[in-house]
């Protein structure tokens, strides 16, 4: 499979602003990995499950009881701007 | 060696309990160290005196009263700094969380400080462990303490100095491809990446959620089987922690190899791997062979494939993962004017660093549509043929052996240019990772510039009992001795 990038779409759906110059040379060294990564693609792997953990991974249930919480406090404090117990961000559109 | 700094966590532990020294002393030994190597090599982002000294003065009072918490009880170890630490700074070495001071402790860390651990401070490692070098930190590199023009490894580097210096007893760091095992194999130091689900993740930093593993880093096999005791166990706090009884991890630690079966891995014993190295796992391979074990050659074709598998998953998982960092509720906020999308597009650009960045895009890409299959799922076959490759293994033998790093440690600068050759540094650790077995580094000697050289033993998933017995074992047999020459309080500051 050809491999190619549309570097500028890829570092949107990643909400990361770049320069064109940056872009540049991510997509190179993108491009770079990918020819390694390609490697994988040569094993034959017809009828293999794909492992997505490394255990089998069934629902935890635990006693839905009332424990304590953090503070709002000191999680508020860390934030970059608040107003009324809330985080605060600038204008939406 | 008459500096306490040097001790081993159980001989520190026997002098505590005989009333000869205290906690204070411990820590006073290790922050006089620290005051001496910290300048060569940069291992701490924070050194916290304050917090450890009122922790060492407990842990005395509370002997003193005859309450004792065990293996750890008054011993300083350091942290690294993508361990939630409450109330501490904590930055996984990234611009993005500068200043920030996490609410919480992680449970491993809550469990060290029930254990009686004195936490002197955060260590250096890659921004957010992505990197096998420590070069990739926001706040500058840590050097190797046996060569201070060469790298400690990475990720966990700044742990795996302080371990090796004596500038904490014993430290923790965070295994997602060989982040412990390869800096302890590049500083001569143990380093354990445990059973995956065996040690909480909660309060860890995510890098690649199934991968990343909390172990330990020691200057003996016993004081790991004590740093991991006091860290495992099945959490509330994390879904994928395992439930159920906890290995007698040390139960084994005299029995010696008799009998024993230990498959080398062949692909791991070749091409790339330096011939020094080579030569001297071969040569721990035989003493294994002369105290009676079975050693014998097994071949496990996908480890081939491992690496690259491995550089489309974990980036795929950590493209994910850090969509948090977003300058909303914690960490770096951009000042750029536009709207809330803008300001987190270039929080984010501001935050990270390149190798970061390469990664979240590397991982953005290899799950957006129309490539997924073709990346991200192949990559996750190859993870199902790496299983089976050590399933079978473990049909055959008791542990597998082989180099942990397929070099000893290269200079700064030398791969900082290129990801791939970087990339290589994790080529006998990642199978492990992607399996979810333990692993775990043992030094076995130096090579000709005088740097450390590890050894690797993997154990099938919770075989830490087996993993540690070969682990002693190898200890004795090539009894590695050296250390250092900045771990001595003589050498001046520069």
């Amino acid at each position: 499979m050809p491999v190619e990038i549309d570097i500028a779409r890829v570092a949107h759906l990643a909400r990361i602003a770049l320069t064109p110059e940056e872009l540049e040379t991510y997509s190179a060294q993108l491009l770079d990995i990918l020819e390694h990564a390609e490697r994988v693609q040569a094993l034959p792997t017809e009828g293999v499950e794909p492992t997505s953990h490394p255990l089998a991974m069934v629902n935890g249930f635990r006693p839905d009881e009332i424990g304590p919480c953090l503070d709002p406090e000191s999680f508020l404090s860390q934030a970059p701007d608040t107003e009324d117990s809330r985080f605060r961000v600038p204008r939406i559109l | 060696m008459s500096d306490l700094a040097d001790l081993t966590i159980t001989e520190a532990g026997k002098r505590l309990r005989s009333g000869d020294i205290t906690s204070v002393d411990l820590l006073d030994a290790v922050t006089r160290r620290a005051s001496v190597t910290e300048s060569h090599l940069h291992a701490f982002l924070t050194l916290d005196g304050e917090g450890a000294r009122a922790s060492a003065e407990r842990a005395d009072a509370d002997l003193a009263k005859g309450t004792d918490h065990g293996p750890l009880h008054g011993i300083p170890v350091a942290l690294k700094d993508n361990m939630c630490t409450i109330g501490v700074e904590t930055t996984a070495s990234s611009k993005i969380l500068k200043g920030w001071k996490p609410p919480y402790d992680g449970t491993a860390v809550a469990r060290l400080k029930a254990a009686g651990a004195v936490i002197t401070g955060k260590t250096n490692l890659d921004e957010f462990a992505m990197g096998s070098s420590t070069e990739n930190s926001a706040f500058g590199e840590t050097r190797n303490p046996w060569s201070t023009d060469h790298v400690p490894g990475g990720s966990s580097g700044g742990s795996a100095a302080a371990a090796a210096v004596g500038s904490a007893f014993g430290s923790f760091g965070s295994d997602t491809g060989g982040s412990v095992r390869q800096p302890a194999a590049l500083c001569g130091v143990v380093g354990m990446k445990p059973t995956y689900g065996l040690v909480s993740r909660y309060g860890l930093i995510a890098f690649a959620s199934s991968l990343d593993q909390i172990g330990p880093f020691s200057r003996s096999v016993e004081d790991s089987v004590a740093l991991l005791g006091a860290t495992a166990g099945w959490d509330r706090y994390d879904a994928t922690s395992i439930k159920g009884p906890v290995p007698n991890f040390g139960g084994s630690l005299t029995t010696g190899v008799q009998g024993l079966k230990i498959g080398i891995v062949k692909e791991l014993m070749g091409e790339g791997i330096d011939p020094q190295v080579l030569a001297a796992t071969i040569a721990v391979a035989d003493k294994l062979t002369d105290a009676g074990a079975h050693v014998v050659e097994i071949s496990m074709p996908s480890t081939e494939y491992a690496l690259s598998a491995y550089y489309l998953i974990a980036p795929a998982e950590c493209s994910a993962n850090l969509a948090r960092f977003d300058g909303v509720r914690f960490g770096h906020r951009s000042t750029v004017e536009g709207t809330t999308e803008d300001m987190m597009a270039h929080s984010r650009a501001e935050g990270f660093g390149p190798e970061v960045v390469r990664r979240i895009l590397l991982g953005t890409y290899a799950l957006s549509a129309g490539y997924y299959d073709a990346f991200y799922g192949q990559a996750q076959k190859v993870r199902t043929l790496v299983r089976n490759d050590f399933t079978s293994a473990y049909a055959q033998v008791d542990v597998l052996i082989s180099p942990t790093s397929p070099t000893t440690a290269f200079r700064i600068g030398e791969r900082a240019v290129d990801p791939i050759a970087m990339y290589y540094s994790d080529v006998c650790t990642i199978p492990s990772n992607l399996s979810g077995d333990p692993a775990i580094s043992v030094p076995i000697g130096l090579d000709d510039e005088g740097l450390p050289i590890g050894f690797q033993i993997m154990a099938p998933a919770l075989g830490e009992e087996v993993m540690y017995q070969v682990a002693a074992a190898v200890e004795r047999l090539v009894e590695f001795d050296q250390r250092p020459a900045l771990a001595t309080s003589e050498v001046a500051p520069v």
